[in-house]
């Protein structure tokens, strides 16, 4: 084995273990961390049924996204569910054979990446053109969109302009899920992508991409608006009232 | 009216969005609390000489204790999406009253104390060490916020700025940097028994003669019962209802109400205020001991209902909390809440709104109104921020909109809404709630009500509207001291109540 293929296989697992155990321990963090008011922005619903319907058009539609600014939700929309197709379409590399469903998206997965790309030129503009959000962004809210668009062009280059050894590539990949490692094909184009999203793997867990996970955890989302009916309080608060 | 040491915003037909103005509002600082009324909430008073240590402390206590602020802190991804939907930066146009901007006067500390990427790379995330000047920001700006939740309708997550306000308000508290208007408040509550410092003699004599007046105006002996044990509802109101205009107008419209429905009803000295300033401050026990000075009433009084009148703020702590902080609700199998809700009427709401009361009735045709008698009003109506996004009314969601609008359309002929933009859910804030109702504050009070000036100018120019019909003490206290500054007159500015006491038939 190369010495490349023995790095881009430890950098693998050690940004899928990052990722798992990261994501695994911010939701354990969130879900211990009690809510000890009820604080749903309201309008809100008044069943638990109703709230996953709210939380489901949060995820999929960005609804209050969509009430706010019609540009953000544009780029912002365009650029996840054209990452969404791309991630399901990628799918394929850990499966032999493939679901129907990932064998279905395939053709939509390719040109889903274009739709990604310009979402995020769209959010990256506003961050120079918006007097606004130019203020509140960070050179760390530049790099998360850089690095993304990065990711997307390098694999849009391998689809569109020079294909890497696909065959060869699967093997690798299907190798890092069954452990029996083999060769990684070294084009320039696959090593940065690969290098690019494994690093964006291993941040996910300490910067804004925790906004995935957060979204099911916010209070003022994901809490039913019952009150009256029923009397919450939380561990802390109900150990103060027995004093 | 004397003349303002700052320039008035121009009214224009539709709120445009400014460009931003970097440190436009940082002159303005809230009178800081003294050492009496600090002493007894049990804040030190001046800046404690451990500030640095003592805030993150408290800062992290704070993100074990709230999932919101937890989860708030980590979620943002600075889009933009809530940047121009506070009505404080609308009305400033200073970048920090951005909602954004604002939450990452916090989230700038958060990350360097409580991150991985902010401990290692401080300039990457826009991290910084918590400083004097920082805590001046938070001073500032965390006093020009009115925790209206405006910008958690619009943000993709949810992120609500009134918690990280009051998280940044308990900090302050702690090491010493508490603000006196909300301070003295928060005292005077727990000393007197409300927010005004009325105390039960003056309570009673003013009672009396709005009795009197009552009688003389109407000919009709309509009571104003106080601290009457068994009745059957006790009413709890903001205390300026008991004497302020136009709120006064407000609480005889009760009085008619119930008169007309035969209740027996009454107020307490105790509970004699239903605003609960501990809301505005982050401080759980706070806010928990003096809405058990309701509980206490209901108990002592063994009343069957609990009904709250017009205030925003009172309602959001008394629809959303209560059941929570006192038991007051349904629900509870803990002897603390058994307690109250066995002795508590189970048919009814608890607690109800004064406007669901009222509306209640009207369905039911218990009460009568002469309409024409409010004829010479043309009414719009501005929905309260606690009232529209922290509570609701009646059963389904957005009741808490119908409902008043109901009331009013049940006693008056003439009614026109503002722009649906700027009402319900996205209603703008009167721009003095959230512990920023005083004088010291009166630049931002006046600049925060430019959205709502604009939607309101626009129904007086076009359908002639020349009544702003509120259901908040702090809204009717706000636009009566603000409303002038736009060339309004003040007697524009009424509840809701008052227009039913107009129109409702005695007998």
């Amino acid at each position: 084995m190369t010495s490349l293929t023995l790095i881009y296989t430890g950098l693998y697992y050690f940004a899928a273990i990052v990722l798992i155990a990261g994501v695994a321990y911010r939701i354990v963090e969130y879900s211990r961390t009690p809510a000890p008011l009820k604080i749903p922005t309201t309008p809100a619903p008044t069943t638990g049924a109703g709230v996953a319907m709210r939380m489901a058009r949060e995820v999929v539609l960005f609804e209050s996204l969509f009430k706010s600014n019609k540009w953000i939700w544009v780029f912002g929309w365009m650029f996840h569910v054209g990452l969404a197709l791309v991630l399901l379409r990628h799918v394929r590399y850990f499966q032999e054979p493939m679901w129907f469903v990932i064998e279905f998206v395939q053709p939509y997965g390719t040109y889903a990446s274009f739709m990604m790309v310009a979402g995020l030129l769209g959010l990256w503009a506003r961050r120079f053109l918006v007097d606004r959000v130019r203020y509140i962004s960070t050179p760390s809210d530049h790099l998360m969109l850089a690095l993304l668009v990065a990711i997307g062009v390098s694999g849009m280059m391998m689809t569109f302009v020079s294909h890497t050894d696909i065959v060869a590539l699967k093997a690798f990949t299907l190798g890092l899920v069954t452990f029996d490692w083999q060769p990684l094909p070294s084009d320039g184009p696959l090593l940065v992508h690969l290098a690019l999203v494994a690093l964006l793997m291993i941040i996910f867990p300490i910067s804004k991409l925790l906004h995935a996970p957060g979204i099911f955890f916010s209070p003022t989302r994901n809490q039913v608006d019952n009150p009256r009916e029923t009397r919450s309080i939380a561990p802390w608060a109900a150990a103060a009232e027995r004093k | 009216m004397a003349v303002p040491e700052f320039e008035v915003p121009k009214l224009t037909e539709y709120t445009e969005v400014p460009k931003i103005n970097p440190g436009v509002m940082a002159h303005v600082k809230t009178f800081p609390a003294a050492e009496a009324s600090q002493t007894f909430l049990g804040y030190p008073w001046a800046l404690t000489d451990d500030w640095q240590e003592r805030a993150i402390d408290k800062m992290g206590d704070l993100l074990g204790k709230y999932r919101s602020l937890r989860v708030f802190m980590d979620a943002c991804v600075h889009c933009g999406a809530c940047t121009d939907k506070c009505h404080y930066f609308l009305g400033t146009a200073d970048p920090k009253n951005m909602p954004v901007a604002r939450q990452d006067l916090m989230r700038q500390v958060y990350r360097r104390y409580f991150t991985i990427p902010g401990k290692i790379a401080p300039w990457l995330v826009g991290a910084k060490d918590l400083s004097k000047e920082i805590l001046d920001d938070w001073y500032n700006y965390y006093h020009q916020c009115s925790e209206c939740r405006r910008c958690s309708v619009y943000c993709p997550y949810g992120i609500d700025t009134a918690e990280v306000t009051m998280a940044g308000r308990e900090i302050l508290n702690t090491i010493g940097m508490g603000q006196k208007y909300s301070s003295e408040i928060l005292t005077k509550v727990q000393k007197i028994g409300n927010n005004l410092g009325l105390p039960g003699p003056a309570l009673e004599d003013t009672l009396l003669g709005l009795e009197e007046d009552i009688e003389l105006d109407t000919g009709v002996p309509v009571k104003i019962p106080l601290d009457v044990k068994g009745s059957e509802i006790l009413l709890v109101t903001p205390s300026a209802d008991f004497f302020s205009e136009p709120h006064v107008e407000s609480l005889i419209g009760y009085a008619k109400v119930f008169h007309a429905a035969g209740a027996s009803w009454t107020l307490s000295t105790h509970a004699s205020e239903a605003g609960n300033f501990g809301l505005f401050n982050g401080n759980y026990e706070t806010m928990r001991k003096v809405a058990m000075r309701i509980r206490d009433a209901a108990l002592e009084l063994g009343v069957k209902r609990i009904i709250v009148g017009e205030c925003g703020h009172a309602w959001r702590v008394a629809y959303s909390f209560w059941n929570t902080l006192t038991g007051i609700g349904f629900g509870g199998n803990d002897p603390f809440s058994i307690e109250l809700q066995q002795q508590l009427d189970h048919r009814y709401k608890q607690p109800m709104h004064i406007c669901e009361y009222t509306w209640d009735l009207i369905q039911k045709g218990t009460l009568k109104f002469d309409k024409s008698l409010n004829d010479d009003r043309v009414i719009t109506f501005h929905d309260s921020c606690n009232v529209a996004r922290g509570s609701r009314m009646g059963e389904e969601p957005g009741d808490q909109f119908t409902i008043p609008r109901n009331v009013i359309m049940a006693v008056a002929n003439n009614f026109h809404d503002m722009a649906p933009e700027t009402i319900g859910e996205g209603t703008f804030c009167c721009g003095g709630g959230g512990g920023v109702l005083t004088d010291d504050l009166i630049e931002v009070r006046v600049k925060g009500a430019l959205p709502r000036m604009n939607a309101f100018n626009n129904v007086v120019q076009a359908d002639g509207v020349n009544f702003l019909a509120l259901i908040c003490a702090i809204c009717k206290a706000q636009f009566t001291k603000v409303i002038p500054y736009y060339g309004f007159d003040r007697s524009m500015v009424g509840g809701v109540h008052q227009l039913v006491s107009t129109a409702i038939k005695l007998d």
